[in-house]
């Protein structure tokens, strides 16, 4: 519980919800007819409507971004080092908009929400989306909080996928796009890791081929597995050597099956902690959009053919340590802007945290982003003209 | 505008495609992008220098010309610009050929270790020259391959590089009449301007 809000944080906040009755047409040909989506937003909007800035979740994000939802929290929003007043994308300029993306289980509609024509829970026949539906749905989002276009559309691994989808897909309606710890497709070896994370889910007898809800279970051990997987590919080898070396939960070796050292313990605990507030469902689905990605497939497989339809100018940035989106990921993204002749600037920031890093309030990472930052906000347009 | 920017820019041409290897804190660019209109990007290493880019709202990517340059095509910049850089990298002859394979054409600029305060210096000190241009030690410096403007004139010549244009100045980048008698000797810096023949 934080006792006190700190200065830099946007504070309380209140989720919303939206209801849309616009039918949505998915990449999958199947039709969402009608769907939730539920935000968050920090700071104000301007009178022009032009200093909203999207943030898109990753793998197992939400729409708290940023700030508490009671003085009872222990913890604040997941993206709290990067939102906020002063902080680098600075509340007191611009107006934030996060949300939990389709699928999703907090809030949005997904597999635990009820099918309005059977009046069950979706489960697994909640549609499979991909990453161009969500961009799809934060558009008509958008659109109901009455913004044209965003001053910044922002997002890491996962999140930076949806970015560079907002920017191929709406280029007109976004002037700059953040994109950390991303890539333009999975590799082989990241469909990989996916698929055994499914597996380890789908065969855990509780599951019950996704209508666990319906049997009264829920995949409990799948999920940590798959989370423990994850959790492994998001840290680094230095990382984990740092924060645990070898070191044993007793001081000596017991010759026993049960965790033993701390690194053991650790990934129960985080796997432990993520099956009860994550949905399976969710958690396979968001991994299937995950591998789906591809937006050159498009176009020939010519990324720069692809983002050559982008109009709003880059920052790309990644971690040297993360092998997940390792930074040779980025800087493909980066050659294919540059042949694209589009505005790009990338900057690979030395970090020992693996993947994990792009949550973390690292000096060199922050300054960057914040100096990107203030070149959104001095391109916000004005009443009556230019900046 | 800085003296060495007012010779490097007179060397590009309006509208065209820069890249900028070792940009600093990206004046350079800056100044093209504002006055002449020209698209480009700096290449730089250092933390500071590229947060600085980007705070100037110049396109900046992280990468280290000791690497290559593998990830531009062939003829793709039209010019490619190197301001005091070329001393400092681990192979300035093949960094040239991939200036000059990337680019149409290349500015280049880097300081004389022929000029007669270094020759002096190591003529009756004994000692490698330190100057205001390189106020390095030995030990500690950052250029690690020093040439004199004949050393880099026959570089050129084996590589088959055209000079277009060579400028020869002065430690704060102006031109004088006794440099132009005997630049060899009595010049600080010079600015070159290359291309394939």
């Amino acid at each position: 519980m934080p006792e006190q809000i700190p200065n830099d944080s946007v504070g309380l906040v209140i989720p919303k919800v939206h209801h849309f009755d616009q039918p949505l047409t998915l990449r999958s040909g199947r039709v969402l007819p009608s769907y939730d989506l539920v935000y968050e937003t920090y700071g104000e909007l301007n009178a022009d409507h032009s200093n909203a800035v999207l943030i898109c979740h990753a793998l197992s994000g939400d729409h708290h971004a940023a700030g508490y939802h009671s003085m009872e929290d222990k913890k604040p929003g997941w993206w709290d080092s990067a939102i906020g007043p002063g902080k680098a994308i600075d509340t007191n300029r611009f107006f934030v908009v996060a949300l939990n993306n389709l699928g999703g289980c907090a809030g949005s509609s997904g597999p635990t929400s009820i099918n309005p024509e059977t009046g069950k829970p979706w489960g697994p026949d909640f549609p499979i989306v991909a990453v161009r539906d969500w961009v799809n749905a934060q558009a008509r989002l958008a659109d109901v909080l009455e913004i044209d276009q965003w001053a910044a559309v922002v997002g890491g691994s996962l999140g930076g996928m949806q970015v560079l989808r907002w920017s191929i897909q709406f280029p007109e309606r976004l002037r700059h796009a953040v994109v950390i710890a991303s890539a333009p497709k999975l590799s082989a070896q990241n469909i990989a890791f996916n698929e055994v994370a499914r597996q380890a889910i789908a065969k855990d007898p509780e599951f019950h081929d996704g209508h666990y809800l319906e049997h009264g279970t829920i995949p409990k051990t799948g999920l940590m597995q798959a989370r423990m997987l994850g959790h492994l590919t998001y840290l680094s080898d230095d990382a984990m050597k740092q924060k645990f070396g070898r070191e044993l939960k007793e001081g000596k070796l017991n010759y026993s099956f049960a965790p033993e050292f701390q690194v053991e313990s650790y990934l129960h605990y985080q796997g432990e902690k993520f099956s009860t507030r994550f949905d399976a469902n969710t958690y396979m689905l968001m991994t299937k959009a995950l591998d789906y990605f591809d937006p050159a497939a498009d176009y020939d497989n010519d990324l720069v053919q692809c983002l050559s339809q982008a109009q709003c100018d880059f920052l790309v940035v990644s971690f040297t340590t993360d092998w997940r989106f390792s930074p040779e990921r980025s800087q493909e993204i980066v050659d294919a802007l540059m042949h694209a002749d589009k505005n790009v600037s990338y900057a690979c920031i030395e970090s020992d945290n693996g993947h994990d890093a792009f949550l973390l309030p690292i000096p060199r990472y922050l300054d960057i982003f914040s100096a990107y930052m203030e070149r959104v906000a001095a391109d916000i347009p004005t009443a009556g003209g230019q900046s | 505008m800085r003296d060495d920017h007012a010779l490097i820019q007179r060397g590009v041409k309006p509208g065209s495609q820069v890249l900028d290897l070792g940009c600093g804190q990206g004046a350079l660019l800056q100044y093209l992008q504002q006055h002449k209109n020209v698209r480009g990007y700096g290449l730089e290493i250092n933390p500071d220098n590229i947060t600085a880019c980007i705070r100037n709202g110049v396109n900046v990517i992280e990468q280290d010309l000791d690497n290559g340059l593998r990830n531009f095509e062939d003829n793709s910049i039209d010019t490619v610009i190197m301001t005091q850089a070329l001393q400092a990298v681990e192979r300035p002859d093949l960094l040239l050929d991939e200036m000059l394979r990337i680019g149409n054409e290349a500015i280049v600029t880097f300081p004389n270790f022929g000029y007669w305060r270094t020759r002096f210096y190591l003529m009756f000190k004994g000692r490698m020259p330190m100057s205001e241009t390189l106020p390095y030690n030995w030990y500690d410096t950052p250029n690690i391959h020093m040439c004199t403007f004949r050393d880099f004139e026959i570089l050129c010549r084996e590589k088959n590089i055209k000079i277009l244009k060579k400028t020869v100045v002065d430690g704060e980048h102006k031109q004088h009449w006794t440099i132009r008698l005997w630049p060899a000797m009595l010049g600080e810096i010079a600015v070159y301007h290359i291309t394939r023949k």
